[in-house]
């Protein structure tokens, strides 16, 4: 299991070191400060065996997590945990940065402390955590809530706690979504696959039972097996999800044997779950790049887009970002609608438009001056990527429905605000709103590629 | 509330200061100053001269400072035991306390101070904790008990905690289940013999009930556990699957691959036939592509198993090929891994796509990631024949790049393209050629030179091509040397004529101003060939070479399976067994896994057990880089093989060949000698000459000298974990001395030198008595036994188990750890034989507890024989008698550190049985586990001269026979 856990700051000097192993020592420290974060070239692994010892680390700006053993540990766990770890202090004390260590250095040892016990990761639920690492002291608490607390922290629902009231009964629900394309330097569509994100936030008062319901194709088979005529009309509707993961609170074997994603949330915002699909994916945009080497100095490039959607919709901030090489030395841009720039520290001409119907084009075009040089690093190319919201769901992924229920405050749907930022076929839905980013490849010289080439997206929010 | 300032104070005084500042009588002072101390303990100074000062503020009611203070306690205890006792008052009460958080905390504390004397106290709490009401409580003692065994197991053992621990197992707090899992998993590692966790069918239904209703980490330390069950029969293992399926929507991806562990292994006991088999894999891929939108860091965990799983079931992902398409953004340590993946998934129907991945690849700004690209292209090429055309021509685009390492990268791989398709694609020799002289790493330029000699007869300059590398052939690397060498050979062979002068250079330059041995060896076969017979020459250099494989750095089948059984954890991402990085014995079973149930088929379709060739089927491996005997045939030269070496099989036909074909007649006519005496063991130094069948007759005596019972050697130490060092042995004991048989092999290919060896302090105080005696380097296939004599002067320290010994092996590459067991007997001295009345009364005196009993295997011995055979391993008979027609013998053994062992031996016709006490007051500081006297007994009773051990004997004499058939008189 885990042996220790030190943070360092980018210098490499430590702020947090805590063992849990006798066979780590204090030379662990220092192996890890020179072996890794004084290593000269960039780093090749995220897991380092130095002298038979295994270092797992994880960046968050400018501080390094990392996390010592000498066994065969469960690799992945660490890296989850160190994860986990991050969120638990960003949880309590927001941004993970060097003063904000220090400045809670007791807090995180006694987190530490907590949350891994002889390096076997416990309860690390900050809803949990919170009803009893308040850096308060816990003398105040009474003989039941102190059971209280040890039943929760132990118990089956780990992260929420009893006792939780809120005058108001509110429910937030996105669904958050990102195309990844792969385009062919004519355009075509190789591959695309959305991966999506239903994120919630839940303000309710006691151990609500919640259900969530989508479009999911064998769900809606099931159902419509009784009339044909409504397998065929809900057919369209519903979309095939490759994969998708929960949630801790998400009942796993329910969902296998009916599924059906039901549970108890946690209080505040949580990522419910993460899904995949390929199939029928609506692009809402395409994009056309045209780049034309003129001499050793000068590109320049056209970028069209289309909205692909119904006219009567509209996408809003939309976001063009077109990279630009690292010798640029001026840019002219001009474009039929919207705003452009050339951002010199980006790298990058970025275009926004604020409004854009369906089945409309608009165009970019660019002349980038280049510094003759003889550098011989290349540019790595980076694709062109595009930011939006559509009134839809590039996926097909609608919510059918989300009930409440607590059986001892006995309230239910009917008495939870909820809002949905997807459409839904229900009351209740107020906007809609999806982000998405689409990303394409940004070739420079279109006509010298043969092959196709990948091209993907981190989600940006 | 800013706490960093705590971190600024670095004034000399300091320590003075904080002194007084934990003596103040102001409660917040007090904890201002805890804090600066534990400030100053994690930027790494020593603040331990605050011990009496910081325990002091122990006794208080805030928590925060409460806490602090054990902080403290944790890190100093070990220094400062005597003052650490200090501490144990509050600790006892505080486990006691009404608030559970408080005795959690101190149950909690007290495991991580491992001094002894706090140890003994922490007994009677943590007993009490670990039937504490409150589950909080019970899940912290849970991991205590771990957190003890760690630092006394036979504590543990005693007290009965271990029990207490399985009926946690059963408790109904699903927290407190996982973590008694994870405590008894940990135990068990190191106890691998015990069944700790008596994992049944009941006890894996409460654990599969706990996993629905625990914390993602409890599930994960359950399905671990689970993973090392092996069920009963396929309907359990399947009925297991189904129930640990769901858990492969699991956000946390550290469940999902633990549970992809668990259905990867108990898959091979599934039939294939089965409707579920197939539902199970298709349910498989889903997840793992879905763990590659995990963060880069588990990505790059994800891919390591991924990489596995292809190899074991490459159906799995067959399909999924995009998915491993590298992005724009991955860090360079999932691109690499993901290109891996490409190439073991690239397959006829999707060859197309990956190509044009590959050549984008190709022009990316990380050289590493380039390098493997252009390689990933030749292997391609290797693996589709169909796509072979167009790979060459991208190699052929790509070296126009004039890009140094593209370049060269792409000779090394077009020369693994000639040896599968000979004579299709000669064309693009002449744009290699013109390459030349930008060739600067040894690899190019022993594959172009491979090239060269390889197509000599077509190309017109071959011998000026070869002849400009001959002049800075002492500067060349040796892999250069060598291939300048044979290509040189090949060169003359076809076109004789007109480089006779060139052969005799470069055999010269070979032979005699070149230090290495290897290259002289090689030199010096060339030369006696082309001078006796040289169309035997031609058949040799020129024969017609195997078949290279499709695939590469295929892991060994073996441990690939062993490694399946480690998914998720470190070993899946080194891909090595833990064996190979984890100190000492912990972790270091061996896995498997589990065997085919009866109702499945007998044979595994070619398709489903690609990994690794199939048995039966030629295995037309790639030899590993550069091995000699290959080389000799003109095999070398594969492509570099990055992970361990394959099979050798191939390698191995190789040298038959060279014994048995053409060169018959070559040993007859020269004077061959035989190998160097250093690689003979001492005792089978006769004529080899009089062929083998003699010497077995000969050897067969060996064994029997004196002395007592010998095991056949066992491989200690594997070369693949020693750089190529193979180390295998035994232990004997003849007239009073120990020795250590030891069987080094080199399996590298550099010479090794400078053999030295230490022992680890261990329970009987074995040492080496002499240094290793290695007199000659040993060359690479060599094998040379030694026996070491062994004193017991050492330092003592108890080991686990007991008769565990750690040896160090140094040599001129690098030191080597290996632990072994050695058997009890070798321990037992001459003067063991106990005086009669003194046998009777201590056979009293001995307490029950100390007394086991067993029966014998296999023993069709009368008393006599047994008497002899047991005095022989200087077990000694003291007394006999008859009772009630059955012979008991009563013996006595005494240990090389003075302990006694008495033993009653009941001879019953057929039934043989054997009660063994041991006294109580002489064993301390610990007690002999009467299980190693067991099997000394046991070990002495079963003939030394069975059968098995004359056939490792033999065996053994082959081995280092065949490793150096051949050795040319200088």
């Amino acid at each position: 299991m885990i042996g220790g856990l030190f943070i360092y700051n980018h210098k490499g000097e430590v702020l947090i070191s805590r063992v849990y192993r006798d066979d780590i020592g204090r030379n662990a420290v220092d192996a890890f400060r020179v072996n890794v974060i004084h290593a000269r070239q960039q780093v090749r692994s995220p897991v380092t065996n130095i002298a038979r010892t295994s270092f797992f680390h994880v960046k968050r700006s400018n501080i390094w997590l990392a996390a010592v053993t000498k066994q065969n540990v469960n690799a992945a766990m660490v890296f989850e945990f160190l994860y986990k770890m991050c969120d638990v202090m960003a949880a309590y004390f927001g941004k993970i940065s060097e003063e904000n260590i220090k400045n809670n250095f007791v807090l995180i040892y006694e987190l530490l402390d907590e949350i891994l016990d002889f390096g076997y990761p416990q309860n690390s639920e900050t809803g949990a955590l919170k009803t009893f690492i308040t850096q308060q002291g816990i003398k105040s608490q009474t003989k039941e809530e102190q059971s209280q607390i040890t039943s929760q922290v132990t118990g089956q629902i780990g992260w929420r706690r009893e006792g939780i009231k809120y005058r108001r009964n509110e429910l937030f629900l996105d669904v958050l979504e990102s195309v990844n394309l792969l385009m062919s330097p004519q355009g075509q569509v190789l591959s695309a696959h959305v991966s999506g994100r239903v994120v919630m936030k839940s303000y309710l008062s006691g151990m609500p039972e919640c259900k969530f319901g989508m479009n999911d194709k064998i769900v809606i088979e099931k159902q419509g097996k009784g009339t044909a005529d409504e397998t065929s009309k809900s057919g369209k509707q519903s979309i095939a999800i490759d994969d998708c993961t929960f949630h801790q609170c998400v009942r796993l074997s329910k969902f296998d044997s009916e599924r059906s994603i039901s549970f108890i949330p946690p209080d505040g915002e949580f990522e419910l779950m993460r899904y995949r699909t390929t199939k029928d994916i609506i692009l809402p945009f395409r994009v056309i790049p045209l780049v034309r080497e003129v001499g050793r100095t000068k590109l320049e490039v056209k970028v069209v887009i289309k909205s692909n959607f119904k006219p009567s919709l509209l996408a809003q901030k939309i976001e063009v970002r077109i990279p630009t090489p690292l010798n640029t030395s001026g840019v002219q841009v001009i474009c039929m609608k919207g705003k452009a720039k050339y951002k010199a520290s980006e790298n990058a001409i970025v275009w926004k438009i604020k409004r854009m119907a369906g089945m409309k084009e608009s165009q970019i075009s660019a002349e980038i001056e280049l510094l003759p040089t003889n550098d011989k690093k290349k540019w790595a190319r980076p694709p062109i990527s595009m930011n939006f919201e559509v009134p839809f769901a590039p996926s097909g992924l609608k919510v059918r429905y989300l009930k409440v229920f607590e059986p001892k405050l006995n309230y239910s749907d009917h008495d939870v605000i909820k809002w949905v930022q997807v459409p839904l076929p229900l009351p209740p839905h107020i906007s809609v709103s999806s982000l998405l980013l689409c990303c394409l490849p940004f070739a420079p010289a279109p006509e010298s590629r043969s092959g196709p080439s990948t091209l993907q997206v981190g989600l940006v929010e | 509330m800013t706490d960093s300032k705590y971190f600024t104070t670095t004034k000399k005084g300091e320590i003075f200061e904080l002194k007084a500042e934990l003596n103040s009588d102001k409660k917040e002072k007090k904890k201002e100053a805890v804090k600066k101390v534990i400030a100053s303990m994690t930027v790494g100074k020593d603040v331990s001269a605050l011990f009496p000062d910081v325990v002091n503020c122990m006794q208080t009611d805030n928590l925060e400072l409460k806490k602090l203070v054990y902080l403290y306690l944790m890190n100093y205890a070990k220094s400062q035991p005597d003052m650490a006792i200090m501490a144990v008052n509050t600790f006892v009460k505080d486990c006691e306390d009404p608030n559970p958080l408080i005795r959690a905390l101190a149950v909690r504390t007290m495991g991580c101070i491992r001094v002894d004397k706090i140890t003994e106290y922490l007994c009677e709490p943590l007993r009490k904790c670990l039937k504490d009401e409150d589950p909080y409580v019970r899940k912290t003692a849970a991991v205590c008990v771990a957190k003890l065994h760690d630092i006394n197991a036979q504590l543990v053992e005693d007290q009965g905690f271990l029990d207490t621990l399985k009926d946690l197992i059963s408790d109904s707090n699903p927290m407190v289940v996982a973590n008694a899992v994870a405590a008894l998993s940990e135990i068990a590692e190191s106890h691998p013999s015990s069944n700790l966790l008596d994992l049944n069918p009941q006890s894996i239904n409460k654990l599969l009930t706990a996993l629905n209703e625990c914390t993602e980490w409890g599930q994960i330390f359950i399905l671990d556990c689970l993973a090392n069950y092996t069920p009963k029969d396929d309907r359990e293992a399947q009925s297991i699957c189904e129930r640990v399926t769901p858990r492969l929507s699991h956000a946390n991806s550290a469940v999902v691959l633990s549970a992809v562990k668990v259905l990867m292994k108990f898959m091979e006991m599934l039939s294939k036939d089965l409707d579920y088999y197939g539902t199970l894999l298709k349910k498989l891929a889903p997840p793992l592509v879905t763990l590659l939108s995990a963060e880069p860091e588990l990505q790059y965990v994800a891919l390591r198993n991924i990489n596995l799983i292809v190899q074991k079931r490459p159906e799995i992902l067959k399909h999924e090929m995009k998915v491993f398409f590298v992005k724009y953004n991955d860090p360079i340590y999932v691109k690499l891994e993901k290109l891996d993946i490409m190439i073991r998934l690239a397959s006829q129907a999707n060859i197309a796509q990956v190509l044009a991945e590959l050549k984008e690849y190709a022009t990316e700004v990380d050289v590493d990631f380039v390098r493997k690209a252009v390689r990933a292209i030749g292997r391609c090429a290797i693996k589709v024949e169909q796509s072979a055309e167009r790979c060459v021509s991208t190699l052929l685009d790509l070296i126009q790049t004039k890009v140094n390492y593209v370049v060269q990268e792409a000779i090394v791989v077009i020369k693994d393209i000639f040896r599968k398709y000979p004579n299709k694609y000669e064309s693009v020799i002449a744009t290699l050629c013109e390459n030349l002289d930008s060739l600067d790493e040894p690899e190019a330029r022993a594959a172009m030179i491979w090239i060269v000699g390889e197509y000599a007869e077509r190309i017109d300059n071959a011998d000026e091509l070869l002849e400009s590398f001959l002049e800075g052939f002492h500067d060349e690397s040796t892999q250069v040397q060598l291939q300048l060498l044979t290509g040189i050979v090949k060169l003359f062979l076809k076109k004789p004529t007109e480089t006779q002068e060139l052969v005799q250079q470069v055999l010269s330059l070979a032979t005699q101003d070149s230090d290495n041995p290897d290259l002289r060896d090689r030199g010096y076969i060339y030369w006696r060939l082309l001078s006796t017979d040289p169309v035997a020459a031609k058949e040799v250099v020129l024969a017609e070479k195997p078949l290279i494989s499709e695939e590469t750095d295929l892991i060994e089948p073996t441990l690939l399976d062993e490694l399946i059984c480690y998914i998720g954890t470190l070993a899946s991402v080194y891909h090595k067994p833990p064996s190979a990085f984890v100190e000492g014995g912990r972790g270091v079973v061996h896995k498997s896994l589990p065997p085919r149930t009866a109702s499945s088929e007998s044979a595994e379709s070619p398709e489903t057990a690609p990994a690794g060739a199939p048995p039966g089927e030629q295995p037309d491996v790639i030899p590993a880089q550069g091995d000699l005997l290959g080389d000799l045939l003109n095999l070398d030269l594969g492509p570099p093989v990055s992970g361990p070496p394959l099979t050798t099989s191939s390698v191995q036909m190789g040298a038959v060949d060279l014994l048995g074909g053409g060169l018959d007649s070559l040993i007859g006519g020269t004077n061959f000698v035989a190998p160097p005496t250093a690689a003979v063991p001492a005792s089978l130094g006769a004529p080899i000459s009089s062929g083998l069948s003699d010497l077995f007759d000969l050897t067969s005596g060996v064994g029997t000298l004196s002395g007592s019972y010998v095991a056949p050697k066992a491989v200690w130490l594997p070369a693949m974990k020693a750089k190529g060092l193979e180390i295998s042995g035994t232990f004997t004991r003849q007239v009073g001395s120990i020795s250590m048989d030891l069987q080094l092999t080199n399996k590298a290919l550099q010479v090794m030198t400078d053999f030295a060896i230490q022992f680890n302090r261990n329970s009987f105080g074995l040492a080496p008595a002499a240094p290793l005696q290695v007199h000659a380097p040993l060359s690479p296939n060599q094998t040379v036994e030694i026996s070491l004599p062994l004193s017991t002067v050492g330092s003592v320290m108890k080991m686990e188990p007991l008769n565990n010994l750690q040896v160090a092996v140094k040599n001129n590459i690098d030191v080597f750890y290996f632990s072994t067991l050695y058997p009890l007997h070798i321990l037992f001295v001459e003067d063991g034989k106990m005086d009669r009345q003194m046998f009777l009364a201590t056979w009293k005196d001995i307490p029950n507890e100390n007394e086991a009993q067993f029966q014998i295997r296999d023993c069709p011995l009368n008393a006599e024989a047994a008497s002899s055979k047991l005095q022989s391993s200087n077990i000694f008979t003291v007394a006999k008698r008859n009772v009630e027609g059955q012979d008991m013998l009563y013996q006595s053994l005494k240990l090389t550190n003075g302990i006694w062992v008495l033993a009653e031996l009941r001879i019953q016709p057929g039934n043989p049985s054997c009660t063994v006490r041991a006294p109580a007051p002489t064993l301390r500081p610990w007690s002999l586990p009467l299980v190693l006297v067991e099997d000394a007994v046991q070990a002495s009773l079963q003939a030394w001269l069975e059968p098995e051990s004359v056939r490792s004997l033999k065996r053994t004499f082959l081995e280092s026979f065949h490793i150096h058939p051949v050795r040319l008189p200088r």
